[in-house]
């Protein structure tokens, strides 16, 4: 009976959404509720209506409540309700009702029933109150016609605040007089109870009450799997922190420890990613300051920091200085790892890093002074600064592939596979977008698209997931899922992701087959990333618990989420019909964001926080990982929501033909939840930079027991020098 | 398998493979493309200021913001008689030795597109006032400021190319605002930025997924476009939301002797064809012809300017502008 109210309230409910509320939202607007639109009386009446069939629904529970208590007690036997009664008792009560039987006095005291006049006479209050609300429906009933006047549906309003009034006063009235009704009956109940248990036979009494009593109190020994004998840990498995206060954050594992990586290949990628956590705080802070400046454009006018120039200095310091040093660092960490091998060059790998530091330094410089390649994105920095990155990379792929040459496992292991592959084919792209012989009229543009989009899949994407490879199966400790899964992903990657770079210039002068082509292979890449988030979650599998235990799982599960949901909307993007309502919006610079600092920035912090504290053996304090962690995810989804929100409501708003000016005020406030979720961004990069410091630096405190082996040790070495 | 154990192998393959696919999908489309195409007849080579102006369009990031590309769709016939063609693009080559070809097509529009802005706003000296600080005649912009395209003279000599700025976005500075030579350049490559004509007998390429027409129910071909709308659209950059334009720049229409007055041929004439009688304000572009305005659309229009600021001027109606529209383009091919 009652699920049926249920059910009708729900679909009440449900088909009202339907038809109000779904197409308000499809008409693409803000919805367009407003209190002078004729809409709103219905608003009011059907709250009106939910209020009064929630309440009448509460109501009917209570006396339903009630009645069945009564009915229990009519139906039921009565000796077999005590004799219940009497079983449930609990030990203290027993304990007390065996006291009282030794005393064993009786008395009877009864307590009669006054409320029965007052509930009455209630009932009559209330009906003569409902009476009146019943009128004035009426009199809202016979307004109807004149619905649309503001001022009727004020007077409704007014009339219906009295009546929402006495309706929630006669709730209150009956629910108390049910409540004591209800108290009533359980008061004669205990009182028969009582009189069960005092005329209770001896003999019976004690049987029962002092067997249910033993039963009721026993307990165990505390002992029975661990006997009686001391815990001692003779094989050393145990782990015991004395410290005793209360954890402010959940305390995860501490990284293992490893052997030794050589000192020398500690030093090199300790630097490249310090130098990457500097170039993400320096464009980061640039991006903050490009983003506060939609909301505040005339905050500076200087030349040097005009949104123009600084826009490119944003993603091209965090391209190619933050994620590109990052994910190296890790690749001179992978590439010899995998390989069981040495680094083939010390030295080159040094040099490298300083090329490319010195490539983003001189373009950010270029940059911020007005030199400017052309304006294609990505492709800012002037060829001789691009040269200096190209060197760094030729340099790297030439130590990469010397090192594998020399490794002493038989196969490459898959991240090798990724890691190389994505090194030449960063050359690869930025020699066809720097040599000019095709890039004249459209040639520019075509090979901008196939530039801009290869960089992003084929040197990041690429690269990222080829650490992944190793770093998120180990820190699992557990093999990668599928090793011919990895296989397929990495062809079909090539296949679909070289194709897809015209889908930036879907309905421009290119030719309309080489748009679908790239539309095509847009689709086609959910292969390569289906096998990719297949690959990670199955290896995954089994081992979910060690999630909460980590402090650099929760990174990898974010990357792997975004991986998939960032990877396929940029499918969805590439559509004709998507294309219409998305391109040239701000939606491209919240895909651009969810799949570059969702995956990429997610998947590089996770291998620092697993891969530094193996080289330095000092971790980062676990509240601030947690801090960096949730101020980012956090950050990011304030900064990407409401943008995608917004620039689907700029792109509907184009297609209708209005002026332009407006879509930029429709912006406004979706441009200052961007400045917010960018600053909370901002912040966990501080956060990230302060974990790196604290991760690196040494912090001169004397370890005691080290310290007194390393004396004991230097006791022996000077009796007997080690060789 | 022997080719994925032998790194050799594995890296060449995969490199190769890249490098077919690259040169099917991105170097033999462009150079094809380079060379299959050349420009149109009638098109215009950029002028020396011009291209210094591009230098400096380009050095300061417009792209970021401003696409130059009109897509073959319906909603972007606002930005351009017809959609680009490649041929459009065909003569921008390498800038110079250090810097690649500029198409500036770009990807975003934060800002309006500027395929055709020469043709929508050919004044300078809206330009001129709009880079100084775009609020002042876009109060709702967000574009940055370029002060440093302008200097600020006490005593401004014959020569100086003076800008109009409202006191307040002078930031306290005294004196009048100076056009410097880079300002004037890149003035004159936004004033260059104009759609070229197809040569005779050349049919456009069409829109796609044309605007489905909404169905007001009432008056069928009769009902009227929304006055404001357009006037947001086309007029209010120059003649403000307020209507009182903008001093030494643009007339107040705030009381106007044209949009009150009796002459409506005159007023037709103005809005579809533009004006440059008044030498103390700046010419006023073929706004209605720009944008193809149908005499419904100038009804509108007329109708919300003389209801609007305080105007209260006679109702006209689309007949009646019809008259004169056709009367004027008679005019126009004699």
């Amino acid at each position: 009976m009652q699920t049926n109210i249920f059910g009708k309230t729900a679909s009440l409910i449900i088909s009202f959404l339907v038809f109000e509320i779904i197409p308000v939202t499809a008409r693409a607007n803000p919805s367009d509720f407003s209190f002078h639109s004729g809409k709103t009386p219905v608003w009011i009446a059907l709250l009106f209506t939910l209020l009064l069939l929630f309440i009448a629904i509460i109501l009917k529970q209570r006396i339903t409540g009630v009645r069945n208590i009564y009915k229990k007690r009519k139906l039921e036997q009565q000796g077999h309700l005590l004799r219940k009664y009497t079983l449930s008792l609990n030990s203290r009560q027993i304990e007390k009702l065996i006291q009282y039987r030794q005393k064993n006095k009786n008395y009877v005291n009864s307590n009669k029933v006054t409320a029965l006049l007052f509930f009455i006479f209630t009932i009559g209050l209330s009906l003569i109150s409902y009476n009146d609300a019943s009128a004035q429906d009426a009199v809202k009933t016979a307004n109807n016609s004149l619905l649309g006047e503001a001022g009727i549906w004020i007077t409704v309003v007014l009339l219906l605040i009295p009546i929402t009034a006495g309706v929630v006063l006669i709730f209150v009235k009956v629910t108390n007089i049910l409540n004591q009704q209800k108290n009533n009956y359980l008061t004669e109940e205990a009182e028969a109870l009582a009189a069960h248990l005092r005329s209770l036979p001896e003999e019976e009494a004690e049987a029962l009450l002092k067997k249910r009593k033993a039963a009721l109190d026993y307990q165990l020994t505390h002992k029975e799997l661990s006997g009686s004998q001391q815990a001692d840990d003779e094989k050393g498995l145990l782990q015991i922190h004395d410290g005793t206060e209360l954890p402010i954050v959940a305390l995860k594992k501490k990284a293992l420890q490893r052997p030794n990586v050589d000192p020398a290949l500690s030093r090199l990628i300790l630097w490249y990613l310090g130098c990457a956590t500097f170039w993400l705080l320096f464009g980061t802070t640039v991006g903050e300051y490009v983003g506060i400046k939609f909301v505040a454009p005339d905050a500076d006018h200087l030349s040097w920091l005009s949104f123009g120039r600084l826009r490119p200095v944003h993603t091209n310091a965090v391209f190619w200085g933050w994620a590109s040093l990052g994910m190296l660092g890790l690749g001179y960490y992978v590439v010899p790892r995998v390989s069981n091998t040495k680094l083939a060059s010390m030295k080159k790998g040094w040099c490298a890093l300083i090329l490319i530091n010195a490539a983003v330094l001189l373009g950010s410089i270029c940059l911020m002074a007005g030199i400017n390649n052309g304006g294609g994105e990505y492709r800012e920095y002037i060829w001789p600064v691009m040269l200096l990155f190209g060197m760094g990379l030729l340099l790297t792929l030439e130590n990469f592939i010397k090192t594998i040459a020399t490794r002493t496992t038989k196969e490459i292991y898959i991240s090798n596979w990724y890691i190389v592959s994505a090194i030449m084919f960063a050359l690869v792209i930025t020699i066809v977008a720097y040599v000019p012989y095709w890039q004249n009229g459209l040639g520019e543009t075509i090979i901008q698209g196939y530039y801009m989009h290869q960089g992003v899949g084929m040197w990041f994407m690429l690269f990222t997931l080829g650490f992944v490879y190793y770093i998120l199966p180990q820190q699992l400790n557990k093999p990668i899922y599928s090793y011919s899964l990895g296989i397929l992903a990495f062809w079909t990657q090539i296949l679909f992701y070289t194709t897809i770079g015209t889908h930036h210039f879907v309905f421009s002068s290119i030719p309309w087959w080489l748009q679908t082509v790239a539309i095509v292979g847009s689709a086609g890449m959910a292969i390569p990333v289906l096998a990719g988030t297949t690959n990670f979650l199955m290896t995954f599998k089994g081992g979910w618990y060690k999630v909460k235990d980590s402090y650099t799982l929760p990174f990898f599960l974010v990357g792997i989420i975004f991986y998939f949901t960032g990877s396929m909307q940029g499918t969805a993007e590439a559509f004709r019909s998507t294309n219409l309502m998305w391109h040239f919006t701000d939606f491209t610079t919240a895909h651009s964001h969810l799949t570059m600092y969702g995956i990429i920035c997610f998947f590089i912090w996770a291998g620092v926080y697993a891969i530094v504290p193996r080289l330095t053996g000092r971790e980062a304090p676990q509240i601030a990982v947690g801090m960096h962690f949730w101020l980012a995810l956090i950050g990011l989804l304030f900064y990407t929501v409401p943008l995608m929100y917004g620039s689907t409501l700029k792109g509907l708003m184009w297609m209708e033909g209005k002026p332009f000016i407006e879509s930029v005020v429709l912006m406004a406030p979706y441009w200052l939840w961007r400045a917010i979720g960018g600053s909370l961004m901002w912040l966990s990069h501080l956060v990230f930079a302060y974990n790196m410091y604290k991760m690196i630096a040494n912090r001169e405190v004397v370890d005691v027991q080290e310290t007194a082996i390393q004396k004991l040790e230097e006791n022996t070495a000077a009796i007997q020098p080690i060789a | 398998m022997e080719l994925f154990d032998n790194h050799r192998k594995l890296f060449g393959t995969a490199a190769l493979f890249f490098i077919v696919l690259t040169t099917l999908v991105a170097i033999m489309p462009a150079i094809n493309n380079q060379e299959k195409n050349a420009s149109l007849p009638d098109a215009v080579p950029l002028s020396e200021d011009a291209i210094k102006g591009k230098a400096l369009f380009v050095s300061n990031g417009c792209v970021g913001c401003h696409t130059q590309q009109v897509r073959n769709v319906d909603m972007d016939k606002v930005w351009g008689a017809r959609p680009s063609l490649a041929a459009d693009y065909a003569d921008i080559h390498r800038t110079d030795f250090w810097r690649n070809t500029a198409t500036l097509m770009g990807t975003e529009r934060t800002g309006p597109d500027l395929t055709d802005i020469g043709t929508r706003q050919p004044g300078k000296e809206w330009h001129l006032v709009h880079l100084f600080n775009p609020r002042t005649v876009v109060k709702e912009s967000i574009m940055p400021a370029y002060p440093w395209l302008f200097t600020i003279k006490k005593e401004p000599s014959k020569s100086d190319i003076i800008v109009n700025v409202p006191a307040e976005y002078l930031d306290g500075q005294e004196g009048k605002v100076v056009a410097t030579k880079d300002a004037m350049y890149l003035v004159a490559y936004l004033q260059s930025l104009k759609q070229v004509k197809l040569p005779d007998g050349e049919t456009s390429p069409g829109f796609l997924y044309k605007r489905e027409e909404k169905k007001t129910g009432d008056n069928g071909p009769g009902a009227m476009p929304d006055g404001q709308a357009l006037f947001a659209a086309n007029c209010q950059s120059c003649h403000q939301a307020n209507g009182e334009g903008l001093q030494g720049a643009f007339p107040p229409l705030k009381g106007s002797a044209v949009v009150m007055g009796d002459n409506l041929e005159m007023y037709v004439d103005i809005i579809m064809n533009g004006y440059d009688a008044r030498a103390e304000f700046g010419t006023m572009p073929a706004v209605g012809t720009n944008a193809g305005f149908t005499e419904l659309d100038v009804a509108a229009l007329i109708n919300y300017e003389r209801s609007s600021w305080g105007n209260e001027g006679k109702k006209v109606s689309p007949d009646e502008v019809k008259k004169i529209m056709d009367f004027l383009k008679l005019k126009v091919t004699k």
